[in-house]
């Protein structure tokens, strides 16, 4: 019984820090554009599938595959931004265009891939030794994590990217260019969200074009329970709807796994609609 | 170093500006009086590449900025001290002074620049670890002409740097404005407290609804009957 809850804590952990690094990349861009970006799920879906191009072709060797893939997702997020949502921006259209361009991002990439893929799941390769492979999915995520803290934290554009989450033409009088900073948080978010993917691959050895909706949904909800915009929010709101959905999953019943997420999402919304850690913002007029 | 032809800017169709015309010339106090949403933060926007002019050049030693962008400006040492401070409140002091110095790629010209400022504010040394957000009204006046001058301006900018500032900080503010003046940095200073301005300023502009409709040495500014009336309250 001991030993089977501490599997089913584990368990949570893993998918948990796996929440967390996708719920990072809808916090970050919420924090610097208000933009919910209904596309990110899609990224993390590409992501894991760029993972199993690069194992087909190159090999299983971990490190190369997850360092080629958070590469060229990162440069795909990066992507999607120029084309889907800078020329909105430019022009000051309503926030609404932007989110309704994020849908339309979200349904063109899972469909791209059905196009050149075809919608079958495929199986994934095992790229991590399996006896570990949760304690490493679990240490790879904190690093990540541990990286984008300081980033954020101890850099300059670190701190340029805080200021224009701010106020845009505050930090433009400082020289920054808003442009390069959002597209820089972009990188970073698609980049988690490209390992994310390799990781839940490599996890559940099975990856589909449209993996990324319920996935990306429940890291939404992951930024939303812990405050979005907030990057130690979108952490601890990761960790705690994956325990919660595991352990409700093992303690109660299986059916209920995806309405633990959602009903996470609505008590949230009721009882502290900011979240865990989100701060009162005033509407800026 | 600094001049505008017939500057118009508008705010999607109410203009805003109705044709601005002024220069300042290096070494200067220059400033520009006037009531409130009579065009002075608008005026100084638009020379910082934050609005654009519909129509007008602007120059800046010599060169055409009219179409440049924001950070490009700020590159070429034209540095703006926002309305209301606008202090990061979720960056630390020190953050704040960084960001000011967002162009210099040279570490060793950053701290020295920061030394000082820390100088001049001794108070934001001691300050250097807390929020922005937590620094009283004059200590963020502060801290938003130390970050400006992390940048090393050639000519700074300063909107209304006395609002909602009790009278001694101001006199305070005013006085460190005139000794950054001194070491050779030109001033162009914005404010409804027109009798503060004036009596620092070499040359003043009067401004309203969007026009300059006077022009004079500041000591005769102080002296002028309209402007004492309409401005310095009679
Ligand atoms: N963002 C804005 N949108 C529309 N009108 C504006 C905006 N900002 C200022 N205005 C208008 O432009 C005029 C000049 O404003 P402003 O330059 O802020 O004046 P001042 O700084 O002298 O108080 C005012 O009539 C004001 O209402
Ligand atoms: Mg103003």
């Amino acid at each position: 019984m001991l030993s089977s809850l501490f599997q089913q804590f584990l368990n949570g952990i893993t998918v948990g820090s796996i929440y967390s690094l996708v719920a990072l990349g809808y916090t970050m861009v919420y924090g610097i554009i208000k933009l919910i970006n209904f596309a990110h799920g899609d990224i993390f879906m590409v992501g894991a599938f760029i993972g199993l191009i690069i194992s087909i072709k190159m090999g299983t060797n971990f490190t190369l595959v997850i360092f080629i893939a958070i590469v060229l997702t990162s440069f795909i997020g990066v992507l999607v931004e120029k084309i889907a949502y800078k020329p909105l921006r430019n022009r000051n259209s309503a926030r609404i265009s932007a989110l309704i361009s994020a849908i339309g991002v979200s349904i063109f990439i899972s469909n791209l891939v059905v196009l050149i893929n075809g919608p079958q799941n495929e199986s994934y390769p095992q790229l991590l030794p399996n006896n570990i492979l949760q304690i490493l999915i679990i240490l790879i995520s904190i690093g990540l994590m541990y990286g984008l803290y300081y980033i954020v934290h101890n850099t300059k554009v670190g701190i340029a990217m805080r200021a224009v989450s701010f106020n845009v033409n505050t930090a433009r009088l400082m020289g920054i260019n808003p442009d390069m900073v959002i597209s820089f948080t972009f990188a970073i978010g698609s980049l988690l969200a490209g390992a994310a993917g390799v990781l839940v691959g490599t996890y559940y050895r099975a990856v589909d074009p449209f993996m990324g909706m319920m996935f990306g949904l429940k890291a939404f909800v992951a930024a939303v329970l812990g405050g979005i915009g907030s990057i130690p929010g979108a952490m601890v709101g990761g960790l705690i709807l994956g325990l919660t959905e595991v352990l409700g999953v093992a303690f109660v019943s299986s059916s209920f796994r995806d309405a633990i997420a959602f009903g996470i999402l609505i008590i949230i919304l009721i009882v502290k609609p900011t979240g865990l850690f989100g701060k009162k913002t005033k509407e800026k007029v | 170093m600094l001049k505008l032809k017939s500057i118009h800017t508008k705010y999607g169709n109410i203009e805003a500006l109705k044709g601005i015309d002024l220069n300042v010339k290096e070494g200067e106090i220059v400033t520009i009086i006037g009531g409130n949403g009579a065009g002075k933060t608008t005026t100084l926007n638009t020379i910082s590449g934050i609005l654009k002019p519909v129509a007008g050049e602007i120059h800046f030693l010599n060169k055409d900025i009219t179409q440049w962008k924001a950070d490009k400006i700020v590159a070429e040492g034209l540095i703006q001290v926002p309305e209301g401070r606008q202090v990061f409140p979720n960056l630390t002091v020190y953050e704040n002074l960084i960001l000011g110095a967002y162009l210099q790629k040279d570490k060793i010209k950053v701290s020295k620049k920061m030394e000082y400022v820390f100088d001049i504010f001794p108070r934001l040394k001691e300050r250097e670890k807390q929020l922005g957000g937590t620094l009283s009204g004059g200590e963020q006046q502060m801290l938003a002409i130390g970050r400006a001058l992390m940048a090393e301006p050639v000519l700074l900018l300063l909107d209304e740097p006395s609002l909602g500032l009790a009278p001694i900080v101001v006199q305070n503010i005013f006085k460190i404005i005139q000794d950054i003046n001194k070491t050779g940095t030109t001033i162009l200073i914005v404010e409804q407290n027109a009798h503060m301005a004036l009596s620092i300023a070499n040359r003043g502009y009067v401004i309203e609804t969007g026009k300059i409709v006077l022009e004079d040495d500041a000591k005769k500014l102080l002296t002028n009957d309209e402007v004492r009336k309409a401005y310095l309250g009679g």
